[in-house]
């Protein structure tokens, strides 16, 4: 039975000369989910780049606007995909995002300097992602009811810290370019935290446990894999991401705001996770894919803008989107059960 | 039928030809609160020896399981393994002296490749990082030793059969315990063709020679064919142990008939 499809079987490359051109693409796109999602985001980018608004799109400022949307979610995603794998979800990491800057203010404000205020509002958005790990699996509370309950707490404390005034950031010189002031630090900070994450995930025992931890929770533990310890890492991962692009992204900004982030900010990087192939239920799922999610969502929205589509319009196409591409997994899924073996 | 030969211990003519004795049960008796599962068990399986342990729901077959894997204590008697007593703190200490234990679930995650799988835990690793060619290597390796055939370490276990499966981690088990196996149910939910790879793989473990393997198992017909001695465990007391070449289907069955009709 095992030998039925030799052509189609994963990591078989010395059968590949049998393998016609469309039928590799075929099997590559079932091997790497992420694969569909790049091909979906080149199409989009040529899309916006040959319309007549296609001068505008093409030009370094607009690649920086693109980057202002993309960095954000991505970097977030890049820990909302890693809790997915770990089946768990962070319904809060908008709301650590807003909260995390004026936790440094609020330290910076009591007479402490700049660098100490900002490790101790990193200690503290960990904290907040240790406290998300610890609920849901000490108490073995969903991490849905969890971290909606925290996204709550995070919101009301952001307006309680800042009057509900926009504040200006305390970081200046070579510390504000490291953080958001230079133009394209986001996008260094972004990139450098995807490719960790996807390294992390690809080749260390991390990756392979959060897998197994969200794939089969039970087989994991019964090898003796520390379940828990991998999903609170992994909140705490994301709030660490979080909190730290929070303060990025509002350094460039120049203004620590407290309506900034939120659920949409949230909703925007499970989105980039799911659209980039990483499955809700957990077990499997890619940090690039992630990205590329990231990426795609941020190249319509910046495309729609220029091409005077209806802002209202972006949320239905995300909307869409979303729900094709959990359609799309669900969809690849069963091709690989049929072809794959 | 307590009057079947019920001393376990006793040396039998198909013995010879098995290797030293790997693990050993002497009176050993397990109770919870007023119910007796296990009375006065004793049971021994020698390297090289495939040893069948047959038995009803309820006989006391799990309890049994879990105490020589270490899960649970018994109350009185003894463990040896190759005759020395040993007391089984935990399931990884048992597993530590080679004994481990293949469930029905098989422990495996569906979303990871065959050799992640059969390293799961144990991961080969330089510095931080997985060296999944070694680990691919080793795995496909091990695989072939016991000849078990799939298309390619690196596909998913999710998409292999149910015989395949159970085969890796049957392979896994032997390639880190490779003392003393215990196969649970590995029959139960499958074909008779997938049942049938099953069967030739506990045969060839037993041509290694260094492997001693308890085969729980419901279904009489392929016990005889695999097994080289069979006990029968019942309302948690071991009732009859003979080389298979010694009984047949037909006496097993009015065995346990008998106990319903006494029931």
């Amino acid at each position: 039975m095992a030998q039925e499809t030799p052509q189609l079987v994963r990591g078989d490359e010395q059968r590949g000369s049998r393998t016609s051109v469309s039928r590799g693409l075929g099997s590559a796109l079932l091997r790497r989910r992420e694969l569909s999602i790049v091909l979906v985001t080149i199409a989009a980018a040529v899309y916006f780049s040959a319309g007549s608004y296609g001068s505008s799109f093409d030009t370094t400022n607009n690649y920086h606007i693109i980057m202002q949307y993309f960095a954000p979610w991505a970097i977030i995603a890049a820990g909302e995909s890693m809790l997915l794998i770990c089946g768990e979800i962070d319904l809060s990491a908008g709301f650590t995002y807003a909260f995390i800057p004026f936790v440094l203010t609020s330290f910076y404000n009591q007479g402490l300097d700049v660098p100490l205020s900002l490790v101790l509002a990193i200690l503290v958005a960990m904290g907040i992602g240790l406290v998300n790990g610890l609920i849901r699996t000490v108490f073995n509370l969903s991490s849905f009811i969890t971290t909606l309950g925290m996204g709550f707490f995070l919101e009301g404390m952001t307006y309680i810290q800042s009057g509900a005034e926009p504040q200006n950031p305390p970081i200046t010189g070579g510390l504000a370019d490291v953080l958001g002031g230079w133009r394209w630090s986001e996008l260094v900070w972004a990139l450098a935290i995807i490719v960790i994450m996807q390294i992390a995930l690809s080749y260390t025992k991390y990756g392979v446990y959060a897998q197994a931890a969200g794939g089969n929770p039970l087989s994991a533990a019964e090898s003796g894999i520390k379940v828990n310890v991998v999903k609170v890492s992994s909140f705490v991962l994301t709030s660490l991401f979080a909190g730290l692009i929070g303060i990025i992204d509002q350094v460039r900004v120049g203004s620590f705001d407290p309506t900034s982030g939120g659920s949409q900010m949230m909703f925007m990087a499970v989105a980039s996770a799911v659209i980039g192939g990483t499955a809700l239920l957990g077990g499997s799922g890619t940090v690039i894919g992630a990205m590329f999610g990231a990426l795609l969502l941020a190249i319509i929205q910046n495309g729609f803008t220029l091409s005077g589509v209806n802002a209202y319009a972006f949320d239905v196409v995300i909307g869409v989107a979303v729900v094709a591409a959990m359609l799309l997994n669900v969809y690849i899924s069963y091709l690989r059960r049929k072809y794959l073996r | 039928m307590s009057e079947e030969d019920t001393a376990a211990d006793t040396p039998t003519a198909a013995d010879s030809g098995f290797g030293a004795e790997a693990l050993r049960v002497e009176g050993i008796s397990k109770r919870f609160g007023p119910v007796t599962a296990l009375r006065d068990i004793n049971l021994h399986v020698r390297a090289g020896e495939v040893l069948g342990l047959l038995g009803d729901n309820g006989a006391g077959k799990s309890t049994l399981i879990k105490i020589i894997t270490g899960f649970h204590r018994p109350d009185s008697g003894r463990i040896l393994i190759d005759g020395q007593e040993t007391a089984l703190r935990s399931v990884a200490h048992a597993r530590s002296l080679g004994i481990d234990t293949v469930y029905q679930d098989l422990a495996l995650v569906d979303e990871l490749p065959v050799y992640l799988n059969f390293f799961l835990n144990k991961e080969l690793t330089l510095g931080p990082f997985l060296r999944h060619g070694e680990m691919k290597r080793r795995a496909s390796a091990a695989l072939d030793e016991v000849g078990i055939n799939i298309p390619s370490v690196g596909a998913e276990v999710r998409a292999l059969s149910g015989g395949q499966r159970q085969a890796i981690a049957v392979a896994r088990a032997v390639n880190t315990a490779a003392k003393v196996l215990l196969l649970d149910e590995p029959l139960a939910a499958m074909g008779a063709r997938e049942g049938g790879q099953i069967l030739r793989l506990i045969d060839r473990l037993r041509e290694r020679g260094d492997l001693a393997i308890i085969l729980i198992a419901h279904n009489y017909s392929q016990v005889m064919d695999v097994c080289d001695r069979v006990n029968l465990l019942q309302h948690g007391e071991i009732t009859f142990d003979r080389p298979s070449a010694e009984t047949s289907v037909a006496e097993l069955l009015e065995l346990v008939h008998a106990e319903y009709r006494t029931a």
